[in-house]
């Protein structure tokens, strides 16, 4: 059996998707969100990248999970600045900070050279990023280090998460570094004396849907799991599961 | 909901179910009160949904909802302290279990001398040794007093470990730096997994004493005393941030509550969150306190409800019972100006870095394969088990590899920096492959108290029921910081010994402020200690408040200092040793079991 899941093509074969329309992203702003992600994690001789692994359809998806909103962080005011090693201090949730970023990212972009982020060359995205990373910019009151953590880290997970989320498309984030998901049990394999495991992953399978990754969707599509999974109420935001 | 109980306990972890059920057991009527929701390891911790790294350890399901209550944190008492908005440097549990359900399972007993530091210390090297300003206490409870007490921890959460001693003779190769035991693990060993294997041949290649860590992940079947039942650790990996769907892991939700289910005289309410300890003079004078009743917030109808109770545990996580006596007035606040008070003093928490060894190509690490609690130390640089003499620090650090799953969000987050690019194409290579062929290891040390490292109330944030938030008053200070340093400068020899082609030593800088948006542990601890000296203790040697009788604080907050081990294994002793003389003697004479007179 293959180190990396090819012994399973039947459940791994691409299916062809109708382009994703995206429920929180305004086009645009989907358009950014897609490049920035795969220059972050772009595809290369090790495998897919964000664009193609679904990060795009992943982090809409997430502006709408219970985190979208920091439901779970503490929002009351006063908002005071800070030095950064007491953490975040921002009024805005991650819909928020999106909204305002890639809106400003944008403009920044136009005014500088003359087309949108996700229009520019490889080359000149990266350097804009590198300005990001480096806390050069600000977005519309949002420190560019700020968005760039956020968008590194949605990368991250998009790419790695249980494709149940929509990212991490037929688990080739997992295949890429050899992780095998939820297999969860590893009786024989405790000390291998350095061998390579030898399965390829498995997936939380979705509930109710056999080939069902309708990307995006699947969070609220899930009855059988906790309510922090289900969809966020915005218009009772108070209702915080 | 009965509207008084012999006694309420606040919180339902390792402290709270232990209470519950030792107190139960003798005849009480028993309240629990916890503010998190409810948590079946049947239902939430099932296959395959609970063990999804996105839900677990990213959106973080299994921690406390900032919401509706944080802390506000500072480095230096010149600063203004902003709330911690987003769980980072530290994870505090909630919901049924509280951090025993998604801890790792690390279940050290403490040293002896890591419960008299400042006894020790003076007889070593002398009063002058300490650091002006550095509040270095004894426990006032020793190793052999609480020795019974970790063995019924031990047995009661299927402990699997070796030993080195039992009864004063040799029983195994165990850590030969650990005290004597009167009885052998419930369980033996788990295996080691490769990057185990490969630390303890590296460090004994290089002289030092490699051992097993003690686990709470069961190696073996096992049942424990109270029938709960714990089946054998897959190594699946999903232990920390996890609420173990094989019952491997030990948590009070499999160890302890199942036997308390359907009880009479037993009351367990979720999402109650305590707002205060009703407090009245005690009819016995001298200037104590009684606790009448508690107050809380009833989650589940929007109520505010009051309980009558005739003693109270506050028994949550650390924080939590600082906070609630502070909000309460039990015990005198600390001030660190006048340097009187000591609700609030002593809090500490651990130092851990990590550092980074990388094998060759053809080596696989598999790090996604692990046990919470597994894996191997060195307690070479330990507590008093070097001279500290010619280093002029005080405390010390195991080091070792503990491989408790690695899943890929986390590797990946947290690969690139220190000079490597975060992200990018060179980023994403060697992400990949230091997720193959790498190997953590952490130097997981203690941390003393200071006079200007301290809890209080904040002037400026409230909670969601108008409370002032608790403010922490924190940063690392110089001899931890030398302390750590010295440790992990071994760390390079151990992984050469190991075979290592690369090697990134994580270690803290000189000056280095506290941050608070990497994790570090959620080890927190102090800031209502246990103590013989009222005047430098919140509580006494049994965990009972000095100036409220009726009211015993049971945690990682009853600490002095922290320790180089992890807490629970002594949280656990801790807790069956109050309550084994509240029951033995308390009750039969509810009183202050010491005399303030007492004196260090």
């Amino acid at each position: 059996m293959a180190a990396d899941g090819q012994s399973m093509p039947n459940s791994l074969a691409p299916v062809k998707a109708a382009p994703y329309v995206p429920r929180y992203f305004i086009p645009a702003e989907l358009a950014l969100v897609e490049a920035m992600a795969e220059r972050i994690f772009p595809e290369n001789a090790d495998g897919p990248g964000a664009k193609q692994l679904g990060v795009g359809p992943f982090i809409d998806g997430q502006l709408f999970s219970p985190w979208g909103f920091a439901a779970r962080w503490y929002m009351k005011g006063p908002f005071v600045s800070g030095p950064p090693q007491l953490g975040y201090q921002l009024p805005w949730t991650p819909r928020q900070l999106y909204r305002l970023a890639c809106g400003a990212l944008d403009r920044h972009c136009l005014a500088q050279e003359g087309v949108v982020f996700a229009r520019l060359p490889p080359e000149r995205q990266d350097a804009v990023i590198t300005l990001l990373e480096a806390g050069a910019l600000m977005l519309d009151g949002v420190p560019g280090k700020v968005f760039f953590e956020l968008v590194r880290g949605n990368t991250l997970e998009g790419a790695f998460a249980d494709p149940l989320y929509g990212g991490n498309r037929h688990m080739a984030g997992w295949k890429m570094c050899g992780f095998p998901g939820a297999r969860a049990d590893f009786m024989l394999w405790v000390n291998q004396n350095g061998a390579p495991y030898p399965f390829g992953p498995v997936a939380i399978p979705p509930y109710q849907h056999v080939h069902g990754l309708h990307e995006g969707t699947m969070v609220i599509d899930m009855p059988v799991l906790t309510s922090d999974l289900e969809e966020y109420d915005a218009d009772n935001p108070g209702n915080t599961p | 909901m009965p509207r008084k109980a012999d006694v309420v306990i606040v919180g339902s972890g390792w402290a709270g179910s232990i209470m519950a059920h030792q107190l139960h057991r003798a005849g009480l009527s028993v309240v629990v009160l916890e503010r998190g929701p409810m948590r079946k390891t049947a239902i939430d911790g099932a296959y395959p949904y609970s063990i999804d790294e996105l839900r677990a350890n990213v959106r973080k399901r299994l921690f406390e909802n900032l919401a509706p209550q944080t802390v506000t944190i500072r480095n230096t008492p010149h600063q203004q302290a902003l709330p911690y908005r987003q769980l980072g440097a530290f994870l505090p549990g909630t919901g049924l279990g509280g951090g025993g359900l998604h801890w790792a399972g690390c279940m050290f007993r403490a040293m002896p001398d890591d419960l008299r530091l400042r006894s020790a210390i003076i007889e070593r090297y002398g009063r002058k040794f300490i650091p002006k300003d550095m509040n270095l206490q004894d426990y006032g409870v020793t190793y052999d007093e609480l020795e019974p007490f970790f063995n019924q921890a031990e047995y009661v959460f299927g402990a699997s470990g070796e030993a080195w001693t039992v009864r004063g003779k040799r029983a195994g190769n165990g850590d030969p730096f650990a005290p004597d035991r009167s009885k052998p693990f419930p369980l033996p060993p788990l295996r080691e997994v490769y990057s185990a294997a490969l630390f303890r041949k590296g460090a004994a290649a290089c002289g030092y004493h490699p051992y097993v860590i003690p686990a709470a992940n069961a190696s073996r079947p096992y049942t424990n005393s109270y029938g709960c039942q714990l089946g054998p650790c897959n190594f699946c990996g999903y232990c920390s941030g996890y609420d173990c769907f094989l019952y491997s892991k030990a948590s009070p939700n499999i160890c302890i509550w199942p036997a308390l289910w359907g009880k009479k005289n037993f009351t367990l309410r979720t999402d109650a969150h305590v707002l205060k300890v009703d407090l009245a003079r005690s009819p016995a004078g001298q200037g104590l306190k009684e606790a009448k009743a508690v107050e809380w917030y009833d989650g589940e109808t929007g109520t505010h409800q009051r309980t009558e109770a005739g003693m109270v545990i506050l028994a949550g996580f650390q924080l939590s019972n600082v906070h609630l006596m502070l909000l309460s007035g039990i015990g005198q606040p600390y001030d660190p100006v006048r340097n009187t008070g000591v609700v609030g003093r002593n809090f500490v928490y651990q130092t851990i870095t990590s550092s980074r060894v990388w094998l060759r190509p053809d080596q696989h690490t598999n790090q996604f394969i692990g046990a919470g609690g597994g894996g191997v130390a060195i307690d070479d640089f330990n507590c008093t088990n070097f001279d500290h003499g010619p280093l002029g620090f005080i405390g010390g650090s195991p080091i070792w590899v503990n491989q408790s799953g690695l899943k890929p969000i986390e590797a990946m987050t947290g690969a690139g920096g220190h000079g490597q690019p975060r992200w990018g194409s060179d980023f994403k290579h060697q992400a990949l492959e230091t997720y193959r062929h790498s190997i953590g290891m952490d130097a997981h040390g203690s941390n003393m108290a200071y006079r200007d490292v301290w809890l209080d109330l904040d002037p400026t944030w409230k909670n969601d029921w108008g409370q002032p938030l608790m403010r922490m008053t924190f940063t690392w200070h110089d001899n931890d910081i030398r302390m750590n340093r010295f440790v992990t400068s071994h760390i390079p020899r151990i992984a050469e010994a190991m075979g290592a082609v690369r090697v990134e030593v994580g270690s803290l800088k000189p000056g280095e402020p506290f941050d608070v948006t990497q994790y570090k542990t959620t080890h927190l601890a102090g800031g209502a200690v246990m103590g013989t000296d009222p005047r430098t203790s919140a509580l006494n040697r049994y965990l009972q408040c000095w100036d409220v009788p009726n009211v015993f604080v049971v945690g990682s907050n009853a600490f002095p200092q922290g320790m180089g081990y992890n807490p629970t294994g002594l949280v656990a002793a801790l807790a069956y040793w109050s309550a084994h003389h509240i029951v033995t003697d308390y009750l039969k004479n509810p009183r202050p079991l010491c005399g303030r007179g007492v004196s260090s």
